[in-house]
């Protein structure tokens, strides 16, 4: 909990001329000498509060590596990250973590949800982490479960939902502690196209009606368009940055 | 409250493998309880021992021939035995002895109607029952009058009472034994066993009737004295070995060709055997209990590898290295106390069951109870530090994109 109040209040005053997360030459590289591949070469790029970005491009373009940097799963080989002008770099382990706890929510192509676990508890996992008393968890949790649509099933288990149901479920885990920021890296990839419209639907009313920035990975054109902002990857440098006509 | 839900999150994940955890548990149970189990059955044995000695009767001393102690069954083979002018000296010369009793013993077949049991077959002097204060239920014990008669007369103990008589009064009866018959003239008091021995599966007779009736001849192969109180024990022992000295013409320096021993000495002998094995069942013991924790360490370390997808969740959402390493360790701990609850309470049971079955005295291990119980909390700890310590360290991205 303190590690959490640290987090917010280090944070100077949020101007529009300070960007919420910021990349400045942000390099990644894998592996050593030899083996080394490089997965992002000095990458720009600036996220304002409540954008709605797509990160577009092939399979090992590094869309994927950007999205856990600034996530804070990993840490870049070069360059400047920074939250709210913090920058990231020499943060502790366990700083990084109150950070992805509090500023932060998840959800993966695969859902990684707890297996055997209820969907309540599911949701419940990052309070746990928060500090947060049982009752508190348990109220939080129904009102997120209840946000994506979910609010009657909350004792099943991932085995007993469908696949749209467990994205929902894990999209619920990411907005339970009301972060600023989703990360989203794939989440329609494991999903018939219908499926997909209404978690990408879900995830656009969010951003709208809740003004949480949206940083989503795809490689799916008809999903990017859904964003406000198209960040396009070629080979770990952006090849192209535009906006999406309002739709 | 961060602690308690971590606890909470290693009870769930336990829960949720109850077939694993319970066998991972089981090794510690039989760790524990055979921990528990040894304990109870050393002290047991050495509460046995003491029971065993007490019941040889108070400030007993006992001479037996030969150079080391032989203090059951038969006399030593060529050893010169006590004569009836070594009695008669101790019995007049020494001061500090207030009873004694020759013995003689002999295993032989017994006879009542049809019916019969091979049983210890003894011949005392009426000092003996004073020794080890053995009454009598029924009838009475052989008086000095029979021994001076060499009355064919017998005493039996329960066992005896049960066997050749099932559903009659013995007393009155006639017993044949070897080539004599006696009549029994009363019944011992039940005195249960001693080290695995019937207690009451004998029959006692005059000893003179004895030796002359079933030995034939007067050599006494034991004798039974009583101290005349426990502090004149050692002065007893002095005036024995001295008599016996002159009489059988040992000289100083040379080696005894008889033994005196009191129940200290017994008992100190015994309760050596007993630490010993006390001590070896505990290594045992302890080898199974670190067995267990190797278990223990081995299904963490499989629960971390086939759970590092959940524990990158965990890192995703927040969980700090810190929380992670708690939730595995209490993982652990948890199975470890609760195989060192289970293993407690059936290395009790089990004591309890061997104690009655080899007729040993029960005993409550005082410190084996918490000792197995600690030392079952310390193995999660130190079994579980290493897996919770790999699971706390991964990389939360590695973690969640783990196949």
């Amino acid at each position: 909990m303190a590690t959490r109040i640290e987090v917010r209040s280090a944070a100077p005053p949020v101007t529009a001329a300070v960007p919420l997360l910021s990349l400045r030459g942000i390099t990644k590289v894998y592996g050593e000498q030899d083996a080394a591949v490089c997965a992002l070469d000095r990458i720009d790029l600036d996220i304002a509060p409540g954008e709605f970005v797509a990160i577009t491009g092939p399979s090992g373009s590094g869309k994927s590596t950007t999205l856990s940097i600034l996530g804070c799963l990993e840490l870049p080989s070069d360059g400047e990250y920074r939250i709210e002008n913090i920058p990231v770099q020499g943060l502790s382990r366990d700083v990084l973590a109150a950070l992805r706890n509090a500023r932060f929510g998840f959800v993966f192509q695969t859902f990684n949800l707890l297996p055997r676990t209820s969907a309540l508890e599911n949701v419940a996992l990052p309070l746990v982490y928060a500090g947060l008393g049982a009752g508190e968890r348990r109220r939080r949790s129904l009102r997120a479960l209840a946000a994506v649509g979910l609010g009657d099933r909350v004792g099943a288990t991932p085995n007993q939902l469908s696949g749209g149901q467990q994205q929902r479920v894990a999209i619920a885990r990411a907005i339970v502690n009301d972060p600023e920021v989703l990360l989203a890296d794939e989440p329609t990839g494991n999903l018939d196209t219908r499926m997909g419209a209404e978690i990408l639907q879900l995830i656009g009313r969010l951003n709208r009606e809740r003004g949480i920035t949206v940083l989503m990975v795809t490689h799916d054109p008809t999903w990017a368009g859904y964003a406000g902002r198209q960040v396009a990857l070629r080979d770990g440098r952006i090849v192209s940055d535009r906006r999406n006509p309002r739709r | 409250m961060r602690l308690s839900a971590t606890t909470g999150l290693a009870v769930t994940a336990l829960l949720r493998n109850k077939m694993r955890s319970a066998l991972t548990t089981l090794g510690i149970v039989i760790g524990v309880a055979a921990v528990v189990m040894m304990q109870a059955m050393g002290e047991g044995a050495t509460a046995y021992v003491g029971e065993a000695i007490s019941g040889l009767g108070s400030n007993m001393l006992l001479v037996t021939p030969g150079a080391r102690a032989r203090t059951f069954g038969g006399a030593p083979i060529g050893v010169p035995l006590f004569t009836a002018g070594d009695f008669d000296a101790i019995q007049h010369q020494a001061h500090d002895i207030s009873q004694m009793s020759a013995v003689n013993a002999r295993v032989l077949q017994v006879i009542a109607g049809s019916n019969n049991r091979t049983t210890n077959v003894g011949g005392v002097t009426p000092g003996y029952f004073a020794i080890r204060q053995w009454g009598v239920t029924r009838g009475r014990l052989p008086s000095l009058e029979d021994d001076r008669q060499a009355a064919p007369v017998c005493v039996i103990g329960q066992t005896v009472a049960t066997s050749l008589f099932p559903d009659q009064d013995p007393l009155g009866k006639e017993i044949r034994a070897h080539t004599m018959t006696c009549r029994v003239i009363g019944v011992l008091e039940a005195k249960g066993a001693t080290f695995g021995a019937d207690r009451d599966d004998l029959l006692l007779m005059p000893y003179s009737t004895f030796s002359r009736r079933i030995v034939g001849g007067d050599r006494i192969a034991y004798i039974f004295a009583s101290a005349a109180s426990s502090d004149q024990l050692d002065d007893a022992k002095a005036e024995i070995t001295a008599i016996l000295h002159h009489r059988r013409h040992i000289q100083p320096g040379e080696i005894d060709d008889f033994n005196v021993l009191d129940p200290r000495e017994i008992q100190s002998v015994l309760f050596t055997v007993t630490g010993v094995l006390t001590l070896l069942l505990a290594g045992v013991a302890a080898i199974s209990l670190a067995v267990g924790g190797i278990g223990i360490m081995n299904i963490m370390l499989v629960s971390v590898t086939e759970r590092t997808r959940e524990i990158g969740v965990r890192l995703a959402v927040g969980a700090r290295g810190g929380d992670i390493l708690v939730q595995f360790l209490v993982e652990a701990t948890t199975l470890s106390v609760l195989g060192g609850v289970i293993g407690v309470a059936a290395g009790l049971a089990g004591a309890y069951g061997i104690a009655h079955l080899i007729r040993v005295p029960y005993v409550l291990p005082g410190l084996a109870v918490p000792l197995a119980f600690g030392v079952s909390a310390l193995v999660g700890v130190a079994f579980g530090v290493v897996p919770a310590r790999k699971a706390a360290r991964l990389n939360p991205l590695a973690a969640l994109r783990y196949e």
